[in-house]
């Protein structure tokens, strides 16, 4: 785990591999291609490269045009503009028809750190999960980002990628299998669980070795993939610990907590609780400094399981 | 079809489309009437489709970016062999493949889903994109509204249209100067629509929307590195006495009476 990558260079650097495989994908970016990494597909690929300006709304709705033109496309911006500002489009152009258009975003959460609240998407999750036909990915690291983007193009379908920002350690090894809807069990663990994903499963982790000093044996599940959640996993755990605390660097209204209290209501009576931003907007501030202020720590995990088992 | 008969033709479609919007009790008669003649220039004389084949990949695409008129072109789809000319006595009703607005998953003949405004014309330009991109020569038509003007999304492409050089790609407006709180200019004016587009990098033509032959020339008309804009003159509810030129038919269908009456004017008997 001493291997470091910054997640959106492995998101250019597998659109410009999976480029060389398949001529059918084309990328397209408003204005932000140096900082989504899609310059890296651009620089090989100028002739599938499509800058759209900063002009979100006409982009997703024409990468749905080209996508009914068989093409594959991915598109790129930061996560609130992409899943905000084109919302609609989403909606109406994409997942309607299912279009076969991928929305891989970066700059989620609140690792676009000094930007403020104004750039930082804590909802983005939540927009497209109510969306039908849609697929959403939260890969851990650089690794899973490679994997999920190639199982974006195996999908027929609308896909929402979620690239965060920072270099972060890698979690998963060449041999973890990224199945769309399968959670990866990241660390086995008997007295509970923690079911997170994205750039919170290193403090999933963390937190995990912070229960075991206390005694408590804590498995720590990867649900990289949001929808369709993998529900099995999901009761499975619950059948068997005995307290759940998700996490996730989203707001707790509309993403994993919501889509795992959504298959745990009337089924289990397991103790739960969540980590993740309580109902407000960012700020400036850099990530580490944001991430304590919301709560979003191993520390804050230990604690609600440990308020949990009381 | 010899453009004389089309004529004729236009007349049996406005019945067809009156006759819809009466058994669906509700739709868009005054866009779907405007808009015919242009979708004919297209469907009847320039378009390469194959009904027998509507999936075809190299087809022609037509996007009706003003969903909400889209019985005319469930009328032409039908005329043509798409599908039966009984289902679209259906339109608009439950498990009908004919809905409110056009579905390219459930109509044969429909290439991409739109009506929520300004997105249709945006996807068209994608598809002109992949057409570039796979070295394939097929043409794709956009129809918009002048009430869509007022999208910005529609100028968001003519941007990239531009930039991208369409020059497969054909942005026809129904120009007919009504929406649905009143006329263009009382609600939001949408200006000098040629001179808008020339501005952005399009070659603009302007003619009168209910010519088939004129609009026919100006679609045929080539240019080399520019996308294409043709302001179509109409005038809302045409071929209808009562709903021409009235706002109030926007959004609104034909009780029986009106229904009669409409049939009379288009001299076509009433057959159910």
């Amino acid at each position: 785990m001493s291997e470091s990558k910054s997640l959106r260079i492995a998101y250019g650097e597998a659109l410009r591999d999976l480029g060389a495989k398949n001529d059918k994908i084309v990328v397209c970016d408003a204005d932000l291609a140096a900082a989504t990494m899609t310059h890296i597909f651009g620089d090989e690929y100028p002739e599938r490269f499509f800058d759209f300006g900063i002009a979100e709304a006409n982009m997703v709705s024409a990468a749905a045009g080209m996508a009914h033109g068989g093409l594959i496309p991915f598109v790129s911006t930061f996560a609130l503009f992409g899943t905000g500002r084109a919302y609609e489009q989403i909606r109406n152009s994409i997942a309607y028809v299912k279009a076969n258009v991928k929305i891989a975003c970066s700059h989620s959460g609140l690792c676009v750190g000094e930007d403020g609240g104004s750039h930082q998407s804590i909802e983005d999750i939540a927009l497209m999960r109510v969306l039908p036909n849609m697929t959403i990915f939260v890969p851990c690291d650089a690794r899973e980002v490679e994997k999920a983007a190639a199982a974006a193009v195996e999908i027929n379908g609308p896909v929402y990628l979620r690239v965060a920002r920072p270099v972060c350690p890698i979690y998963t090894n060449e041999d973890t299998p990224f199945i769309p809807g399968k959670a990866n069990v990241m660390r086995e663990g008997t007295d509970v669980a923690i079911f997170a994903n994205g750039l919170m499963i290193g403090k999933a982790l963390e937190a995990a070795d912070m229960l075991a000093e206390k005694g408590i044996s804590a498995a720590v599940v990867n649900f990289h993939t949001v929808k369709p959640l993998d529900e099995e996993t999901v009761l499975e755990y619950a059948g068997k610990v005995k307290a759940i605390v998700t996490a996730e660097e989203h707001s707790v209204i509309g993403g994993l907590n919501s889509a795992v209290c959504e298959v745990l209501a009337g089924k289990s009576s397991v103790k739960y609780d969540r980590v993740g931003i309580e109902d407000r907007f960012g700020q400036s501030g850099t990530p580490d400094e944001l991430f304590e202020e919301y709560g979003l720590t191993a520390e804050n995990i230990v604690n609600k399981m440990m308020a949990l088992l009381k | 079809m010899e453009l004389a008969m089309q004529k004729e033709k236009a007349r049996l479609l406005r019945a067809d489309i009156v006759k819809m919007l009466y058994h669906a009790k509700s739709g868009h008669p005054g866009g779907s009437l405007s808009m015919l003649e242009m979708l004919m220039a297209i469907y009847y004389n320039t378009a390469k489709v194959d009904p027998k084949n509507p999936k075809w990949e190299d087809r022609d695409r037509i996007v009706l970016s003003k969903g909400h008129s889209c019985p005319a072109q469930y009328a032409i789809l039908a005329d043509l062999g798409y599908f039966p000319r009984e289902d679209l006595w259906t339109l608009r009703k439950m498990h009908s493949h004919l809905q409110g607005h056009p579905d390219s998953t459930k109509t044969p003949g429909i290439d991409v889903n739109s009506g929520s405004l300004g997105q249709g014309v945006s996807v068209a330009g994608g598809l002109a994109m992949a057409a570039k991109y796979q070295n394939k020569d097929y043409k794709v038509y956009a129809i918009i509204g002048d009430g869509e003007m007022q999208e910005g999304q529609v100028w968001e492409a003519a941007e990239s249209a531009a930039k991208f050089k369409l020059d497969n790609l054909i942005v026809m407006l129904d120009h007919n100067g009504l929406q649905i709180d009143g006329s263009n200019d009382q609600v939001m004016p949408v200006g000098d629509p040629c001179a808008k587009y020339a501005a952005f990098g399009f070659e603009t033509f302007k003619v009168d929307g209910h010519d088939i032959e004129a609009i026919v020339e100006a679609i045929n008309a080539p240019v080399s590195g520019k996308p294409k804009f043709i302001c179509c003159e109409t005038v809302k509810g045409k071929g209808i006495s009562f709903m021409e030129n009235q706002v109030g038919w926007h959004g609104k269908a034909p009780n029986k009476e009106q229904y009669e009456q409409a049939m009379k004017e288009l001299g076509v008997e009433i057959d159910e």
